[in-house]
């Protein structure tokens, strides 16, 4: 037997285009020859890469998460808040946020899974409530500060020997990324997929879909967290940090092959789809494209990736199974 | 297929009950909730010593109707197809500069702006349609990637409004006849016809059949791409005419008109909260204009109380969240009672 790496189904096409996009970095970018630009990247990338992340375990367990933008501007906003510069409020307040992302994830799957409304409709609602909310708490506009030691974790360093310095965020990113890989080959995260490819099977071979899928939401909550404290301290305190993340992480699972429905894909493809989309920017940005066009070519990237990966897989899928439909948004059957 | 079924519903157990009952359909849900509201925001805007329901109440719910009931028309049609439309906001944007900017004042140049914008609408439409059917693309990654595309070229070429309309058109934004503004009337008039369009014909018979069961509906012979792209052309077209009375309002076209209103993700929740079913195949025109009035409703009374801005998002969250609950509850006793949901 030939040792084939073990990919999961639709991995290869996103990994190739990551490559392609980094050799362009490389021959583009002069700050691309040595490590530390990509490590650079990679600091830069990493919310958006945890965000998809964590919309991939709703997503690959057949429901969608709107909330996480409005989720990562209010874990930012009330952190600034209820810190206000105060040194020694930074841990509690980073469990605060961590245990708020928590909270806003279990309210999502609980809705969702017991009252029986789409998660779409759910999350939308709770992006409208979060951002309603965030905002009559603070009047109107972000206040207070955030405080050094809470920023460390989005801007700082740390020094690993043998590699030196090493973003924080970077760090984090990792073990995130390996953690969520051992998951999903576990039994749970098997379980999860599965919940997202055919519900009455799972059923009825005693698998619990609802708390599956709260699972699923809870962890996009709290990763939304994580997302929020890296953000905030990489970019500050602003009412518009997580203004169309929810939709930019949607199309990092979507560019990594994941199947909008659930039941297929991999976690490690939908994170490598969100650095491609960093790495997309930041190329598009060398090449001296300006900025307004950045959105259109993300548009005509998406749907390339998406009729890519139903029209070039669809014939090997139909020799194995049937094809699930492709043309409905199906979100959380209820 | 949902239509069918309800029609045929009578014959079964449901034929047993007394026949002038009064079934809680969503519809009758929606309207029950919004007379409940209207009396209970008169009774709370009066004990402020106002009137709700005054000539200018009427005139301010139904105005800021007006806008949203004609993209949630649109995106009705859409999600009965069992797809959605993401990309309409930003269409209303460019549809209201191209009307603003092919008029340039000129009263002459009404007629062919109105028609070039409807033109470049019903193209996006096409466009949506076929990238879901021939490209296989899913719905909301297809329509997200049309609305991206249009936001590139919104913001690539303009920076803030542009384009003058003539005086003469401005007269659809704010003409009135009586207390309603001809504007409101028209947007009724085009939700008439969707709903004659959806219930009385073939291809509106088409749109439930394709949301309800896309295979079963192709299986059955209905043409479902045809059936898709349809949809999407019109709904697209409505949010053409959405911008066209935005510019006419405005006096010009803004970009982002559209998006700074979020018609997108407000169309979706009018229309869910309006009763039809997110993943299609259920619903109507009229429960979505019922959902519109009622957000227009809870603008108005939260104005008159001079509620907080970021209020009214977290009631609007609450709401939606809470109606599409109550519907899959009376979906899911009616399944369990035995009848053909």
């Amino acid at each position: 037997m030939t040792w084939r790496p073990r990919l999961a189904e639709g991995t290869a096409p996103v990994l190739v285009v990551l490559l392609l996009l980094l050799v362009g970095l490389a021959i583009v970018g002069p700050a691309y020859d040595e490590p530390s630009g990509y490590l650079a990247l990679l600091k830069r990338a990493a919310p958006l890469m945890i965000l998809a992340i964590g919309q991939y375990f709703v997503i690959v367990s057949g429901g969608f998460d709107l909330s996480v933008g409005a989720l990562v501007t209010a874990g930012v906003v009330i952190a600034a808040r209820l810190i206000d510069g105060d040194e020694s409020a930074t841990t509690p307040v980073i469990l605060l946020v961590l245990g708020f992302g928590v909270l806003v994830g279990l309210l999502n799957g609980l809705i969702t899974t017991k009252l029986l409304v789409p998660s779409f409709i759910v999350t939308l609602g709770m992006l409208l409530v979060l951002d309603g909310a965030t905002f009559l708490w603070t009047d109107g506009a972000p206040r207070g500060a955030l405080s050094a030691g809470f920023r460390t974790f989005g801007r700082g360093a740390l020094d690993v020997p043998l590699l030196g310095e090493i973003p924080w965020s970077v760090l984090i990113l990792l073990a995130i990324l390996v953690a969520a890989a051992l998951f999903m080959r576990s039994g749970t995260g098997r379980a999860l997929v599965a919940a997202g490819d055919n519900e009455a099977a799972v059923r009825m071979s005693g698998g619990q879909v609802d708390r599956l899928r709260l699972l699923g939401f809870v962890l996009s909550g709290l990763l939304a967290a994580v997302a929020a404290i890296l953000l905030g301290g990489f970019a500050g305190v602003s009412a518009q940090v997580g203004s169309g993340l929810e939709f930019r992480a949607i199309t990092a699972v979507v560019l990594g092959g994941v199947l909008l429905g659930g039941g297929r894909g991999s976690v490690v493809a939908a994170a490598a789809g969100a650095l491609s989309l960093e790495a997309l920017f930041t190329l598009l940005n060398l090449l001296g494209v300006s900025g307004a066009l950045e959105s259109a070519v993300q548009g005509l990237i998406i749907i390339a990736a998406v009729a890519y990966a139903s029209l070039g897989g669809g014939l090997r899928q139909r020799l194995r199974l049937r094809p699930k439909q492709c043309n409905t948004v199906q979100p959380a059957p209820s | 297929m949902s239509t069918v079924q309800q029609r045929t519903a009578p014959a079964g157990p449901a034929a047993a009950r007394p026949a002038l009952r009064l079934r809680l359909t969503p519809v009758v849900v929606v309207y029950l909730a919004l007379v409940t509201l209207l009396v209970v925001g008169s009774v709370l805007v009066g004990l402020r010593g106002e009137v709700l329901l005054d000539q200018a109440g009427i005139l301010n719910i139904l105005t800021r109707s007006t806008a949203l009931g004609l993209v949630a028309i649109g995106q009705t049609m859409v999600i009965l197809t069992g797809s959605l439309d993401l990309s309409v906001a930003y269409l209303i944007g460019l549809t209201s500069l191209i009307a603003a900017e092919t008029m340039a004042g000129q009263n002459g140049m009404i007629v062919p702006g109105v028609l070039l914008a409807l033109a470049v609408a019903a193209a996006v439409g096409l466009v949506n349609g076929l990238v879901i059917t021939v490209l296989k693309a899913n719905a909301f990654i297809a329509t997200l990637g049309v609305a991206l595309i249009l936001r590139g070229y919104l913001e690539n070429n303009y920076t803030g409004p542009a384009g003058d309309v003539p005086r003469g058109f401005q007269h659809l934004g704010y003409d009135r006849i009586g207390p309603l503004p001809v504007a409101a009337l028209l947007m009724l008039a085009v939700a008439a016809l969707a709903w004659w369009y959806l219930s009385r014909t073939r291809p509106g018979y088409h749109m439930y059949a394709v949301g309800g069961d896309l295979e079963v509906a192709r299986l059955s012979g209905v043409p479902t791409r045809r059936v898709v792209v349809t949809a999407h052309v019109l709904c697209s077209l409505a949010a053409g005419l959405t911008g066209i009375y935005l510019a006419s309002r405005l006096g010009s076209g803004a970009p982002y008109v559209g998006t700074d209103a979020g018609y997108d993700l407000e169309s979706i929740a009018a229309v869910v909260l309006g009763g039809t079913l997110l993943a299609g195949g259920r619903g109507g025109v009229i429960g979505t204009i019922g959902g519109v009035l009622i957000l227009a409703t809870l603008d108005t009374i939260f104005d008159d109380l001079e509620v907080d801005p970021f209020f009214k998002d977290v009631v609007r969250g609450v709401v939606l969240v809470t109606a599409v609950a109550l519907y899959a509850r009376r979906m899911m006793a009616d399944r369990t009672r035995g009848r053909l949901t």
